[in-house]
């Protein structure tokens, strides 16, 4: 008896072990990459250009002791004699490793160059910096202190600005759609009047229509109207495409609600848009939240309706165009990148973290969103 | 006398002018001009919001009010027009108030255009001659264009897939470990992440430098420590550089799948799991002869939302690659026909077939509702 649980309990273990192991593995996986970009928008630019942001990791690296210059009288071309080994140009510069474990190579071209005679260390490249932040942020003109002293004038990238602007399109962009979506949605499920059925209807059919279908002929529009480039141009496409969704959410929501406070209400002589702000409102803050939450990651983090509507004006331009236009002008500026990027994403993850619960509550009730 | 009678007129005048604005067409008339009145005072708001000169932080925190604000004034003059009206009036008119808004701004926004955007599909690049289906014609027989299709097609059965696997598998394996709610916060995370934003980090795992440099991207560095040559991941090896991008994507939608699926499983009796157990059936067996069935209208539901998704995708496209190296889909070539090479109608014919491509999912919808008895 005792040795049958032994083994049960033995194979619990194990299959725990497999479990958690392999869980390990994929949270790795996942975690990795945002844990890369973290560690490098920390780090200079001349550390992310030259060695893999994993280095600021314990590791063994060969490390320079001493260097020194190299006489004239060395025959270049053929096998020389350096701190007590020999080898031809090709193989010093390739590094020579002594009997001492020191290893000497070879710096520069063969005229010029010196010598560095180096270690196999264990080290960490720990030298950080927030200057790409600055740099990122600044508006106009940042200085940059140069390794020698001398301070350097680079164009700023005007992330504060785009940050404001985003701020901007977002907020009214996540409010506007969920006060039309919760009228609406009272409208439907507390209110008789004909053509209710076919207007829900057109809601539900709306759910999974893309986007794209409708931008041009709304940029057409917008330019007739002279409202490209503007805040309120972004709003309303905002509102238009995330109002099928927010009006099917709320409309669950409400519909849900307890009939008899609505017919108590009733009696009492209040009016439909007394019950609406007075009631309804106030008890349908968790269906609001959720709802809040997936359209403000919406449009904080959308590219294309900002791309088309406001694309002309630099000076509304949001973040994620800012970061993109980086990314297509100066692609391998990695320490701006970085830094960029993590601007981007601060705000969107403190809203998640700190909201999480309703946002996953949001999602599994409009799971049926294309 | 004469006054009196002139008295007695202006009387009857005065009070026909207040009967009139009582009757219902006078109510009516008002009940256009206060909206539009305040819809004007708004848009004076919005013109002066366009053309100031004030710092940033006053425009934004001026607009931020104005619009919430504004829309809500709106809502409370009309509702307060209506019940100015006579009761039974206001019954009939007022869910107009409450879904008119939104109704028009729908229509305004998707209903309407659809049908617009299918009229410019049929005309030629800029508009001025009616073609029919010449465009759709293109689109079918274009070298370029059908490696869009393939392109689309790799995004949905890689990414749709990888993302409902690694999903369903994540969930299975959280739902057992000890660490479920702090592995599934972090797997999940991705999703607050802009595609711009995931592009810049993928980009960075790709990154590529010569083969004498040290490789500073991740995927590099791994692959040339095992002996390899430095690869150009998102370049080369057509078509299966898509792969690359697909992987992003599967990255971000994963948590997605996750969420939903841990839901579905913790839904699953217990009693039924233990009874299988009890029966001698394998973790194994369970997985595919118990659970899996039990959640199927789960897995329906997240792998269509997933499909769509997949088959909308545009902004990681647009940051790795600008669609060069064969990766265009059929977003990224609406955007570039349209607004890059100017075709317009060419590059409505492609929004077109974003639609049709999900019109099985609207009816499926639509079917769904239609069966439910509480509307």
């Amino acid at each position: 008896m005792s040795e049958k649980t032994g083994s049960a309990k033995r194979k619990k273990l194990v299959s725990d072990i497999l479990v958690n192991g392999a869980l390990l593995i994929l949270v790795l996986m996942w975690t990795i990459p945002t844990i890369g970009l973290l560690v490098s928008s920390f780090r200079t630019r001349f550390d992310i250009s030259t060695s893999g942001w994993w280095s600021v990791f314990p590791h063994r690296e060969w490390v320079k002791v001493t260097e020194r210059e190299l006489g004239d009288d060395l025959d270049r071309d053929g096998v020389m004699e350096i701190e007590g080994v020999t080898g031809t140009f090709k193989e010093f510069r390739d590094g020579i490793e002594t009997s001492d474990g020191k290893r000497i190579t070879w710096i520069g071209n063969k005229r010029l160059g010196r010598i560095e005679i180096q270690e196999n260390k264990w080290t960490m490249r720990t030298d950080f910096t927030t200057e790409n932040y600055g740099q990122v942020l600044a508006g106009k003109e940042f200085e940059i202190r140069q390794a020698d002293g001398s301070v350097k004038i680079e164009q700023g990238d005007n992330f504060w600005g785009a940050i404001l602007n985003s701020i901007t399109v977002t907020i009214p962009a996540t409010l506007i759609p969920i006060l039309i979506a919760a009228f609406a949605a009272y409208g439907f499920a507390w209110m008789r009047f004909p053509g209710r059925r076919v207007f829900f209807i057109i809601v539900v059919a709306l759910l999974v229509v893309p986007l794209q279908i409708a931008l041009v002929p709304i940029l057409r529009d917008y330019t007739k109207l002279d409202l490209n480039g503007t805040f309120l141009a972004v709003w309303l496409a905002h509102t238009g495409f995330g109002l099928p969704l927010a009006t099917y959410l709320m409309f669950n929501y409400i519909s849900g609600l307890p009939r008899d406070i609505l017919e108590s209400a009733f009696i009492d002589g209040a009016s439909h848009f007394t019950i609406f702000t007075r009631l309804i409102l106030p008890l349908s803050v968790p269906a609001l939240a959720s709802f809040a939450i997936f359209q403000f990651l919406w449009t904080w983090n959308d590219y294309l309706v900002a791309l088309v509507f406001i694309g002309a004006k630099p000076d509304v331009q949001v973040l994620t165009m800012r970061l993109a236009e980086i990314v297509g002008s100066r692609g391998s500026d990695w320490h701006l990148l970085t830094a960029g990027a993590f601007i981007s994403m601060v705000l969107p993850l403190v809203v998640f973290f700190s909201l999480q619960r309703f946002f996953v509550r949001g999602l599994l009730a409009g799971s049926v969103k294309g | 006398m004469q006054k009196a009678t002139d008295m007695q007129t202006m009387d009857a005048k005065s009070s026909t002018v207040i009967e009139w604005f009582t009757s219902a067409i006078g109510r009516l008339i008002i009940s256009l001009i206060v909206p539009g009145i305040t819809f004007l005072v708004l848009w004076q708001g919005f013109i002066f919001l366009r053309e100031s000169d004030a710092p940033k932080v006053v425009i934004a925190v001026v607009a931020i009010i104005w619009g919430v604000g504004g829309i809500a004034i709106l809502y409370v003059v009309s509702n307060w027009l209506i019940e100015q009206m006579p009761a039974h009036w206001t019954r009939r008119l007022q869910p107009f108030v409450f879904i008119g808004p939104a109704m028009a701004i729908l229509a305004w926004y998707l209903a309407i255009h659809t049908f617009r955007t299918l009229w410019i599909s049929f005309y030629n690049r800029d508009g001025t001659e009616l073609v029919w289906l010449q465009n759709y014609a293109t689109i079918f027989t274009d070298r370029l264009m059908l490696e869009t299709f393939r392109n689309n097609l790799l995004w949905i059965l890689f990414g749709a897939t990888f993302s409902v696997v690694f999903g369903l598998l994540i969930a299975v394996l959280a739902d057992r470990s000890r660490f479920e709610t702090f592995a599934k916060s972090l797997i999940f995370l991705p999703m607050a992440i802009s595609m711009v934003g995931a592009g810049v980090i993928w980009n960075f795992i790709y990154e590529v430098k010569g083969v004498a440099d040290p490789q500073i991207g991740l995927l590099n560095a791994i692959w040339v420590g095992l002996g390899g040559q430095p690869q150009a991941w998102t370049a080369l090896l057509q078509p299966w550089n898509n792969l690359f991008l697909i992987v992003i994507v599967v990255w971000l939608q994963t948590g997605f799948a996750m969420v939903l699926f841990s839901a579905a499983i913790k839904g699953i009796p217990g009693e039924m799991i233990e009874a299988a157990r009890v029966d001698g059936a394998t973790e194994i067996q369970i997985f595919f002869r118990i659970m899996i069935p039990y959640i199927m209208g789960t897995i329906i539901t997240v792998s269509t939302t997933v499909v769509i998704f997949t088959l909308k995708i545009f902004d990681v496209i647009m940051v790795m690659t600008g669609g060069q190296f064969g990766t265009h889909v059929i977003a990224t070539q609406f955007y570039r026909q349209y607004f890059t090479n100017r075709n317009f109608g060419l590059g409505s014919a492609f929004a077109i077939i974003l639609l049709l491509a999900v019109i099985p999912v609207m009816i499926y919808n639509l079917k769904q509702f239609s069966e439910r008895e509480a509307f």
